[in-house]
């Protein structure tokens, strides 16, 4: 009877989108959006629980991965996409590790401490040439999670809070493909040395490992700044979900305005510059960030929200749907989001569920955009120093 | 007694610009294990009628908060920039039981921000890579007329 309905709602929403591509609706201020089938700059992506089964609103895609300058490749598949990082990672264990573990890890060795909010990676900077639909990235510098790559440093463990991810049940997926708005997961700060330098890369010649300086160049890189031609973006396409379900499919597309099919058209830009961005709830304005590997919306409080936790403290646990609104505002851009939360522990309670539109939580402060805005609304991150027809990066616009 | 001695730890602070007057969550502020001089930060000490507050700039760009009762006990910490601070400087005692709260916390997996509430020990982490922010707190040891929403 579940699945039934799942089923249905799946066909329904297909139908909307189908309708929406022959009827050009472009999407604004209604629940459907137009999904790019794959081609050449477009990657298959799906929320489908991942390669650990049960991943809660995941969104996964395969990445082939090589061998430099060889056809010595491997794909791999239930990779995380994340517009929160930045570079791809994976486990040394990811496709029986056979391309994993022959990597060319880059000269020291050089490790390297990824920090997530709730965790992080710890292991060697290899490089690899990474294929993504029919582009191509080069020589880009990767992380191969790996904790028997030297001892983990002490001061990557405590900036971590002692949270490891160094495997499937840990991770949740084989790795993660950083696609967010900067270009490396450090930047100029980990070029420094002295006590200006965060301590991400370590010069592992000898333990402990050492802080390094590393090299932009050097640094664990978002792949789509290496392609010859779309690299000034991505935008990540998902169906509008009615209520919980089995499995969605979706579309990464790459570049921003480079081709017929990447267009901002009436998205509306926001700019990440010193202006902030934020989002108003209540007319009380929050520093906001938009996120797809945030695995739902993590906002507020419940004294704030009226809406009240689950019995364990986890996520919200309203006794019905609760439908909201804030304002996304960022310099003059401004958009009023809808968004609906739902009672977690119902939501848990179905087996073999792993797309959740309403799962949110409190995050005191903070507006946390996860996966559940991107479910009907087309969203594109925009590199940085890179031109688009919507300005130059970084920005989000949706 | 114990307010007049909080009072005099902040004010050799302000006058010597000490980077030993910080303590981890939970410490005393005159016991003095050193977060700022751990962190290589720099120092400003603000008191106000309930609590002293303690922010240290650290070189890499971090901005911690600590919150001093007038007992002179670190009853809170606050962070935010674009690397995680030590944690295990920050947390003191508590940072193996967050460690280990942080480790069974997830129902199912997924990537998300942390909310740790533990019998008194409340520990919240949010953002994403290149941008963070977080808080730490006793709820038990918050002195009169302080609230949760004070510390950020």
């Amino acid at each position: 009877m579940k699945a039934a309905r799942v089923a249905c709602l799946t066909n329904f929403t297909a139908v909307i989108a189908a309708a929406c591509l022959l009827a050009d609706c472009g999407g604004s201020g209604s629940h459907t959006n137009t999904i790019i089938p794959p081609g050449t700059n477009v990657m298959a992506i799906s929320v489908n629980g991942g390669a650990a089964g049960n991943y809660a609103n995941g969104v996964f895609t395969s990445v082939t991965v090589c061998i430099p300058s060889t056809t010595n490749c491997q794909t791999i598949s239930s990779v995380l996409v994340d517009t929160g990082s930045y570079g791809l990672r994976l486990l040394s264990s990811a496709g029986g590790g056979a391309l994993t573990l022959s990597l060319p890890t880059q000269a020291g060795p050089i490790g390297q401490c990824g920090l997530f909010v709730d965790g992080y990676t710890w292991g060697p900077v290899a490089t690899a040439d990474i294929q993504m639909a029919s582009e191509k990235a080069n020589g880009v510098p990767v992380q191969i999670i790996d904790s028997t790559f030297s001892t983990v440093p002490t001061a990557c463990n405590n900036a971590g809070g002692g949270v490891e991810m160094d495997d499937l049940h840990s991770l949740g997926a084989n790795g993660i493909l950083g696609v967010g708005p900067f270009l490396q997961d450090c930047g100029s700060a980990c070029t420094a040395t002295g006590s200006s330098n965060p301590g991400l890369y370590y010069n592992c010649a000898s333990a402990p490992c050492q802080v390094t300086a590393q090299p932009l160049a050097q640094q664990v890189s978002n792949p789509v700044g290496f392609f010859a031609t779309d690299n000034n973006g991505v935008i990540v396409e998902l169906p509008a979900v009615a209520s919980a379900a089995a499995s969605i499919s979706g579309s990464l597309v790459f570049g921003i305005g480079t081709q017929t099919n990447n267009g901002l058209r009436t998205a509306t830009v926001f700019p990440l510059d010193s202006n902030g961005f934020t989002t108003s709830f209540h007319n009380v304005s929050y520093p906001a960030f938009i996120d797809s590997g945030s695995n739902g919306l993590f906002f507020l409080d419940s004294t704030t929200t009226s809406i009240p936790v689950c019995s364990d403290n986890s996520f919200y646990c309203p006794s019905g749907n609760t439908s909201l609104s804030a304002i996304i505002v960022s310099g003059g851009a401004r958009e009023t989001v809808m968004f609906a939360v739902q009672n977690a522990d119902n939501l848990f309670s179905v087996a073999n569920v792993n797309v959740f539109p309403g799962l949110a939580a409190p995050n005191p402060g903070t507006f946390d955009w996860g996966l559940p805005f991107f479910f009907g609304r087309n969203v594109f991150t925009a590199i940085e120093s890179r031109s688009t027809p919507g300005g130059t990066g970084p920005y989000w616009a949706f | 007694m114990k307010s007049r001695g909080g009072g005099i730890a902040v004010i050799f602070c302000v006058l010597l610009w000490d980077l030993n007057c910080l303590a981890a969550l939970g410490g005393d502020v005159s016991s003095v294990q050193s977060d700022a001089l751990h962190l290589q930060g720099t120092l400003r000490v603000t008191p106000n009628a309930l609590y002293a507050l303690h922010e240290i700039e650290t070189p890499t760009g971090i901005q911690v908060r600590e919150y001093v009762s007038p007992a002179g006990k670190v009853f809170a910490v606050a962070w935010q920039g674009p690397w995680r601070p030590d944690l295990h400087q920050l947390l003191g005692s508590y940072f193996v039981p967050f460690q280990q709260a942080a480790r069974a916390s997830k129902q199912r997996p997924g990537r998300a921000p942390l909310s740790i509430h533990q019998a008194n020990l409340f520990v919240e982490h949010s953002g994403q890579m290149r941008f963070f922010r977080g808080r730490a707190y006793l709820s038990d040891e918050f002195p009169a007329g302080v609230k949760a929403e004070s510390i950020r």
